[in-house]
């Protein structure tokens, strides 16, 4: 019976936020290092000169930096889109879904209207194209969860699906050339729908955007009503209704801001990236930029960070893959294993472990 | 009186939390067969604490347990009731959609296979031998709460305890069902069981205990035979110094109508009627008093004025001073707030409804306020120097503005709520539950915030549950039975027995003449 | 019509399987209160360790394959790599606390990345034209079928022509569905899920009881992956044709409103939906196909919404389903 438990867990106060970063950076470093020894039982190099290729591959040229500001922009920006909804309790992990409608949104403007109308007019209804088709498809599993509070996750994760269906569909419809089930660069020649370069890089405006959007989405979420409402609704539907906010509403709106945020997302990758449209233009960043947005703590300015790490260590396995000849996935293993140590870290955040001590016997 | 067998001895327990929180400091005391232990404290003084050490919750920080003369070391619950020691919380351990038995022979892998009907049997056995009534089959959702705290006991009989640890149990309970409760507990000392019980009530304590130990800011002070002590000597002892225990009732000074209720119904989700035809008018500078066996729709109607609650039939009308009837039914909440009607309620969990808790104080008064102007940001600049002001006005224990307010103790969630709702200078303040759970200072301090509102002019509406505080603050009380009025009466008239009656049924008070 | 259902039916309910396996093994793991989003990555990982494992046996033995040990081998790697992955989940999730939902979406890249990648590999190994593995021998001793059943007819046809993993998998359904609703560890089970705090205080050992049935639901998610492979696909591997199905399986669990009984029907009618676009004619239009493949996803949306506004009490997901749980937070 006289046994006492050597470890004891309890809840701590919060960490300064050094002591709480330094938890964090231990965390990755440790990841790290468990990677590289993975990789160096595969492929049997110093693990230096793979650390070495993982900078390489998001430094090596000015064109990876390029490429990786880009990707971060991207990455950014989802999940700056999925925060809103998080910080409400709304686990939308649709945002695939959302983004490949503002995808298809964009392209069809391209394709159907390019060369016929002025080129701005072109882009600024690609646009909108992409945030109506957004805000609808997160605007749908939001105004049921609103009303019948119908579980959320699973329903922006079928509407995922429906949307991948819908493209593969149009990627049909408009293949071309005809037989090659794709449908190519549009306006390739016209460049019609194209975003413009500014000081002659490509990349530019999607990594202005992704800059005035974390700002933006900070500023909404701190310093607005709207934010306040979100707030309040995440923490107590019923404080939320006892107070007279309209709690539907603020579901339907956050939802639809939501998806009308993929939506632009939708329309920098066709207009600014790609040129064309394919059901893998999102690339599993809806389910990335969960990730991103909760290891943030839904803090803009943390995302920014918590992106550049996933883009990073992606980058770098893509690197590792293609100079050691492994294959792809082995990128999704590093990160799965990175996001481990990620979220494990956060339990010493919060909780203490204490060796109890023998118990002394009282002192005459 | 059996001879004095100590079965629980408690050695020197200390438990923190955190750094700076000392929840029981050195805390020896010991408990006999066959006695009832009443443990007496104000919030906060770690009673609570105390016993979830014994029921296997916590895990002292330092100092030794004895049962039956035996050191031991109760690391979970389980070692807890092989230990014989039985636990009935205050917010009960039942899973809703379970039945009775299947709630009471939950964890007991040592019974062997699952036999729901031999649990029911012994169930019934049970029942039969302490004059308990439970139907093995029932399902827990479906239960009042005072059948479900009785499944509660029996669960914990079920388990051979022999020392019975109940925290507040009469805090949910009518008059009636508490000297049910205790008649089965005087049933179970005789049969030679310990029991311990946490309450706030002087008079239960003075009715149901042999014995009386009373802690203070986590240390133990001492115990008294109860038979040797009086209230005013416990509660000197519990609080420290001496403190007065009559609430002030000041004559109210020009009483108007303020709001009107005709003929209410109110229906819940499941169509239940929760409200049955109620009318009545709450005057200015008046507290009218709700009393009611808890979930009497005292909630609902509350709810209904604040607008937070559809309405089947009746009417609920707001009159301003020159006597202009407005209807409130078909308002939002915001539209009600604004005409003057502020309401602070207290659902059980504090912190559910009126304040968010992961919030700090400065957004939680931002609650009310920060829908004001048409920018399209909040302004925090406002509810800031509230916070201040509440803060120092009420003499709120916070370290400063920008602390969630879970962290805070009860009394001063309560102050921050209060605060922040009179703050608008309401005209009709609708509390709920206002201080349940405060001790002895923080219940006084809201019992003067509800009387200079109402010097003030306001038209205060208290629902409460402790008869002898209904009794003495409220200038007129309205009694619930079942979502219908048993009776209206005057403060100054009244006494309990009657309000007790007409709790649990209506018209009880006149058919007992 | 009779006969086009002959025809179906036996494809609805090998499409079916790998779902009703999914199901099973997740509703187990919600009755603890896990919602273990993990659950496609556990399905792939389930699915390539039975694949690496018959590989080795296959090419350590050549013809000679002993059948015990061909099916022996690749069961035992299924079951060991989905008991790693619940072990990984349960701990972040039980142990550390960590986000349920996050820790599932990154189990689940996780799990892909595993599938796919040692796919790839193998396949790299195996030094073959088409980008898959075949390992047709062992997937001929999982689908041994009961003998004489094909003469029975179209009863036969219908009930008796499925290779043994189809009657385990209903197997296991049913005996969820009395384990939990009947015995004493079920009992114990609901209760974790239900109310941890409730369950702590009877006496149960709630971290015991989530490892456990995150654990065994992970290896019972796994077998639907390795049943894909052998049963569904005849031993063909290729990276990503396992697809969404993991996924779909968790939207089942709701479908059945945790009761794994109804996972037997139910899966196999999801089987038959996620098939139904091959037997919708389409002519050459081949984009109107890809339109029809909404239908599955399509109808677990209805049903979502249907079960959300009916929102009956005994229908509800187990209470603190999400939710970790700490003792001393009360």
């Amino acid at each position: 019976m006289n046994k006492v438990p050597l470890i004891h867990i309890t809840r701590r106060k919060e960490l300064p936020w050094y002591r709480s970063w330094a938890v964090r950076v231990i965390a990755v470093v440790v990841a790290l290092i468990l990677c590289g020894v993975i990789t160096l039982l595969l492929v049997k190099e110093n693990p230096i000169s793979i650390y070495a290729t993982m900078i390489k591959g998001n430094f090596g040229t000015t064109k990876k930096v390029w490429n990786m500001l880009e990707e971060l922009a991207i990455m950014l920006c989802t999940s700056l889109a999925l925060a809103p909804a998080f910080r409400m309790k709304f686990w939308n992990l649709g945002g695939d879904g959302q983004v490949l409608m503002g995808c298809l949104g964009s392209a069809a403007v391209m394709i159907l209207l390019g060369g016929k109308l002025p080129n701005i007019v072109v882009v600024l209804l690609m646009l909108v194209a992409a945030i109506v088709a957004g805000t609808i498809w997160a605007g749908i599993p939001g105004f049921f969860k609103a009303r019948f509070n119908t579980n959320e996750t699973l329903f922006t994760l079928m509407m995922n699906y429906i949307a991948t269906q819908i493209v593969a569909f149009f990627v049909v419809v408009w293949e071309n050339p005809k037989g090659s089930s794709n449908v190519g660069i549009i306006n390739q020649a016209s460049r019609a729908g194209w975003l413009p370069t500014i000081f002659n890089q490509k990349y530019m405006i999607i990594i202005i955007v992704a800059v005035l959007l974390t700002a933006a989405i900070y500023v909404y979420m701190k310093y607005t009503k709207h934010g306040y409402e979100i707030s309040v609704v995440g923490e107590s539907e019923s404080t939320a209704k006892y107070i007279g906010i309209k709690v539907r509403k603020v579901i339907l709106r956050t939802a639809a801001l939501s998806g009308a945020i993929c939506g632009l997302v939708g329309f920098l990758l066709v207009g600014g990236v790609s040129h064309t449209l394919t059901t893998s233009l999102s690339a599993g960043r809806g389910f990335t930029g969960v990730m991103v947005a909760w290891l943030g703590k839904f803090n803009p300015f943390f995302m920014i960070l918590t992106s550049f790490i996933l883009v990073f260590l992606d980058k770098g396995a893509k690197e590792i893959t293609t100079i050691f000849g492994l294959n792809d996935s082995f990128g999704s293993i590093l990160t799965g294993l990175i996001l481990f140590f990620i979220i494990g870290c956060e339990f010493f955040l919060n909780y203490q472990i204490s060796f109890r001590k023998k118990q002394n016997k009282e002192v005459a | 009186m059996n001879e004095k067998i100590p079965v629980l001895q408690l050695r020197h327990i200390t438990k923190r939390f955190g750094d700076k929180v000392i929840a029981n400091d050195d805390v020896s005391m010991d408990a006999y067969k066959g006695e009832i232990l009443a443990l007496l404290g104000e919030n906060g003084s770690g009673k609570t604490t105390l016993m979830n050490m014994l029921s296997g919750i916590y895990f002292p920080d330092e100092g030794e347990i004895f049962v039956n003369g035996k050191a031991v070391s109760i690391n979970d619950p389980r070692d807890a009731f092989d230990l014989g020691i039985g636990m009935i919380h205050q917010h009960f351990k039942l899973i809703d959609v379970m039945s009775a038995a299947e709630n009471i022979t939950l964890g007991l892998s040592k019974e062997g296979k699952l036999n729901l009907k031999q649990t029911a049997q012994k169930i019934n056995e049970i029942c039969e031998k302490y004059g308990f009534e439970v139907d093995p089959n029932q399902k827990i959702y479906n239960m009042s709460v005072s059948q479900k705290q009785t499944v509660e006991i029996v669960k914990v009989l079920y388990r051979g305890a022999d020392i019975l640890i109940l925290d507040e149990p009469t805090a949910v309970l009518t008059p009636q069902e508490t000297d049910k409760l205790f008649k089965v507990l005087r049933n179970m000392k005789e049969d030679g069981k310990t029991i311990i019980i946490i309450t706030h009530k002087m008079h239960e304590v003075l009715d149901i205990s042999d014995r009386v130990a009373i802690l203070r800011k986590g240390k133990y002070i001492c115990d008294y035979e109860t038979k040797q002590t009086s209230a005013q000597i416990l509660t000197d002892a519990m609080v420290g110094h001496t403190v007065s225990l009559n609430i002030e009732r000041p004559e109210p000074v020009n009483p108007k109508i303020r709001i009107s209720v005709q003929n209410l119904t109110i229906r819940d989700k499941d169509g239940i009627v929760k409200i049955d035809d109620v009318s009545f008018d709450a005057y200015s500078g008046e507290v009218l008093g709700i009393a009611g066996i808890a979930g009497s729709g005292q909630k609902e109607l509350l709810e209904a004025i604040a607008g937070l609650q559809p309405v089947e039939k009746g009417t609920i009308e707001y009159v301003d001073e020159d006597g202009f009837r407005e209807n409130l039914l078909g308002k939002d909440p915001m539209e009600i707030a604004n005409m003057g009607v502020s309401l602070s309620f207290v659902p059980e969990d504090r912190l559910g409804m009126g304040l968010v808790g992961n919030m700090d104080l400065t957004d939680n008064m931002m609650l009310r306020s920060f829908r004001k102007g048409k920018s399209i940001f909040a302004d925090r600049k406002t509810p800031h120097d509230l916070a201040e002001h509440v803060v120092e006005e009420l003499d709120v224990n916070t370290p400063n503005v920008a602390t969630p307010v879970r962290k805070l103790s009860g009394g001063n969630v309560q102050k921050i709520l209060v605060g922040r709702e009179i703050a608008n200078a309401p005209k009709v303040l609708l509390t709920a539950y206002a201080v349940r759970g405060l001790d002895i200072n923080s219940s006084y301090t809201i019992y003067d915030l509800i009387n200079k509102q109402k010097k003030s002019g306001v038209a205060v509406v208290y629902v409460g549950e402790d008869l002898d505080v209904l009794l003495e603050l409220c200038d007129k009380i309205l009694v619930l039975c079942g979502g219908k009025v048993s009776g209206l009466i005057y403060g100054k008239d009244a006494d309990k027995a009657t309000v007790g009656l007409m709790m649990t049924k209506v018209g009880g008070g006149d058919a007992d003449e | 019509m009779f006969n086009f259902l002959v025809q179906f039916i036996p494809r609805a309910v090998v499409q079916g399987v790998p779902l009703m396996y999914g199901c099973v093994g997740e509703t187990i793991t919600e009755k603890s209160g896990n919602l273990n989003l993990g659950t496609p990555g556990i399905m792939y990982v389930g699915g390539i360790c039975g694949v690496i494992g018959a590989f080795f046996y296959e090419n350590a033995v050549g013809n000679n394959m002993n059948p015990f040990l061909g099916v022996f081998i690749p069961l035992m790697c299924t079951l060991i790599g989905s008991l790693l992955m619940g072990l990984i989940y349960s701990f972040l999730t039980v142990t550390l606390r960590a986000n349920q939902n996050v820790t599932g979406l990154a189990l689940t890249t996780f799990g892909i990345g595993i599938g796919n990648f040692f796919g790839g590999s193998l396949i790299k190994i195996s030094g073959a034209d088409v980008p898959s593995i075949v390992l047709s021998r062992t997937s001929k001793l999982f689908s041994a079928t009961i003998p004489g059943a094909s003469k029975l007819g179209a009863i036969g046809e219908v009930l008796f022509s499925y290779s043994t993993m189809v009657y385990v998998a209903i197997l296991f359904a049913i005996l969820a569905a009395l384990i939990i609703s009947k015995t004493r560890v079920g009992l114990n089970l609901r209760s974790v899920g239900e109310s941890p705090a409730t369950a702590d205080a009877a006496g149960i050992n709630v971290e015991k009881y989530k490892y456990f049935a995150t654990c065994i639901g992970a290896m019972v998610s796994g077998l639907g992956g390795l049943f894909y492979v052998m049963g569904y696909a005849s031993g063909i591997w290729s990276n990503d044709a396992f697809g969404d199905r993991g996924w779909l399986a968790l939207a089942l669990v709701i479908f059945t409103i945790w009761r794994p009984g109804h996972s037997i029907w139910a899966s196999i009618i999801f089987g038959g939906l996620f098939i139904l676009h091959n037997y919708i004619p389409t002519g050459v239009n081949l984009a109107n196909k890809e339109l029809y493949k909404i239908i599955p996803y399509l109808a677990t949306i209805i049903i979502l919404i249907i079960t959300s506004v009916r929102n009956k009490r005994e229908n509800q997901p187990p209470e603190s389903l999400g939710l970790s749980y700490f003792r001393e937070d009360r």
